[in-house]
């Protein structure tokens, strides 16, 4: 039986639906089965993000609803040989069209089918989010290095940390702009960390090539030489039980001569 | 001979007052009648006089406040006596535990985050964070150990003695009793560790070294605890 991953963050925005994308498609060049599901009805995008969006027919609403089985509305990517499925949501209807009870039940029916169910949350606390994360067994937590999104990724752990079915949460931070950090206009790492106060899963750099390949509908992930690229892989390595360890940005960004610089306690 | 039946009220003349024991064995209404009789017989009947405290001791019985407002009423009667105190050895377990839950100390292990509100009776001992947006509120003091972002509210019902203390002091606001106060608007780079809070002399949040608080309120010692 598979394990289903809700993707949240309270704040919109910050790189939930990217991460999603991103980190499933990970999962499914890593060999696992893969399905993907959108529950931001009304706003849906993963679809858009994930280059699928010219083959749905059917979507959630019409699965819980019962007008078609989930095998129907399923999207599969054929780019992934039967590994990576979406399930989309719907665009027309709004959130109170599904309960949290017919999530459980839904996610736990694909649960018998796949390896990992990433489930991509919308913004905000309410019915939304109560039915992303109703059927999931674990919890990432995206955040910006902004106080705001900081400070709604603490409320979301908040709640998170009621969930008794909901293994505690682990934190991505994304678009880290080192040199911001380095000026200390923005939060830094460490900072966040010790103030949510759960596991760092992984950190993404900001890149415009991640918007360039969400737009096109191919997830950046599958450009193997990009940055970002590499750390969303290793955080799927992590997701599948590996430990990797953190490539920090800013050896990466400084070059040879600043790690000997480094390695000597200059600054 | 008339002979006197038992008694159950004593009365005893000390240099505060009048000191009544009462017989916590009988019925209620025995002691009332008594009581009644006792005190128009023993009348000085000095209008004029001073007041005369009395001391009430009523031993194992349990009066409700009725029956105590009885009593009252019925030595108030009596002209120049009032009554100053009501001693009883028992109370009731609702009373019992009201007053454990205002003067325990409740430790909590958590992180209080952004939303949330942590509210306890008593004194609170966190042993975490409480993170922007998060509050905690106390009827007694606020101890952390850890950092203090979010609000702390001490003395909840009242009480102006109240202090909050934490590791790391950098609160968005601070409340003890109805006196406010909030962070200043700009960031500052001081560490604020070991830090505590109380209302001064002009009735003000002020925040210094927790080591102060020994002589500031040195009741915060409570090596034995007591009614
Ligand atoms: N690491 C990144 N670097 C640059 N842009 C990013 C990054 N992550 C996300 N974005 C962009 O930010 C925007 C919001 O991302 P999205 O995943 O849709 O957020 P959410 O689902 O949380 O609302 C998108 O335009 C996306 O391409
Ligand atoms: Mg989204």
């Amino acid at each position: 039986m598979g394990e289903a991953i809700v993707i949240t963050s309270g704040k919109g925005g910050v790189g939930k639906t990217t991460t999603t994308a991103n980190l499933g498609t990970a999962l499914a060049l890593a060999g696992k089965r893969v399905c993907l599901v959108d529950t931001d009805i009304g706003l849906r995008n993963l679809d858009v993000v994930m280059g699928l969006e010219n083959r749905i027919i059917y979507d959630l609403v019409d699965v819980v609803q019962g007008r078609c089985t989930v095998q129907k509305a399923l999207v599969k990517d054929k780019r992934f040989d039967d590994k990576l499925y979406l399930l989309p949501a719907a665009q027309t209807s709004d959130k109170t069209a599904v309960t949290p009870e017919q999530m459980k039940k839904l996610i736990h029916e694909l649960k018998q089918d796949y390896d990992y169910i990433l489930i991509d949350c919308p913004a905000g606390i309410e019915q939304g989010y109560r039915n992303a994360v109703a059927g999931a067994d674990g919890a990432i937590v995206v955040t910006t290095p902004e106080v705001s999104a900081v400070r709604d990724a603490d409320r979301i752990i908040g709640l998170l940390e009621k969930e008794e079915n909901v293994r505690s949460p682990r934190l991505i931070i994304n678009r880290i702009r080192g040199h911001m950090v380095k000026n200390g206009d923005m939060l830094d790492i460490d900072e966040i960390v010790m103030h949510l106060s759960i596991d760092l899963l992984g950190i993404i750099a900001d890149d415009e090539n991640v918007i360039k390949a969400s737009n096109n509908g191919e997830p950046i992930v599958l450009d193997p030489n990009s940055k970002a690229s590499i750390a969303y892989r290793n955080i799927a390595r992590r997701i599948l039980g590996e430990s990797v360890p953190l490539q920090s940005l800013e050896e990466e960004q400084k070059g040879v001569f600043a790690k000997i610089k480094k390695f000597f306690g200059m600054r | 001979m008339n002979r006197q039946k038992q008694q159950y009220v004593t009365i005893k003349g000390t240099k505060d007052g009048l000191t009544l024991h009462l017989d916590d064995t009988c019925s209620y209404h025995d002691l009332v009648m008594e009581l009644e009789e006792k005190l128009s017989v023993n009348q000085t009947n000095e209008p004029d006089g001073p007041l005369v405290a009395v001391h009430l001791k009523v031993g194992n019985r349990y009066l409700t406040p009725e029956q105590e407002e009885e009593i009252r009423t019925l030595i108030r009667t009596k002209k120049n006596l009032v009554v100053e105190s009501i001693d009883s050895n028992v109370i009731t377990k609702e009373e019992a535990l009201g007053w454990k839950r205002k003067t325990e100390i409740v430790s909590v292990s958590k992180i209080v985050r952004s939303g949330q509100i942590l509210h306890v009776k008593g004194d609170l001992l966190l042993i975490g964070d409480v993170n922007p947006g998060g509050t905690v509120i106390a009827g007694g003091n606020i101890f952390i150990l850890g950092a203090l972002r979010g609000i702390a509210h001490a003395g909840y019902y009242g009480n102006k003695e109240a202090v909050i203390a934490a590791s790391v002091m950098k609160p968005m606001q601070l409340r003890i009793s109805d006196i406010m106060s909030r962070s200043p608007d700009y960031k500052s780079e001081e560490r604020n560790e070991m830090e505590c809070a109380y209302i001064d002399d002009n009735n003000q949040i002020v925040v210094d070294r927790l080591q102060l608080l020994t002589h500031l309120r040195p009741h915060l010692t409570r090596l034995e605890r007591r009614l």
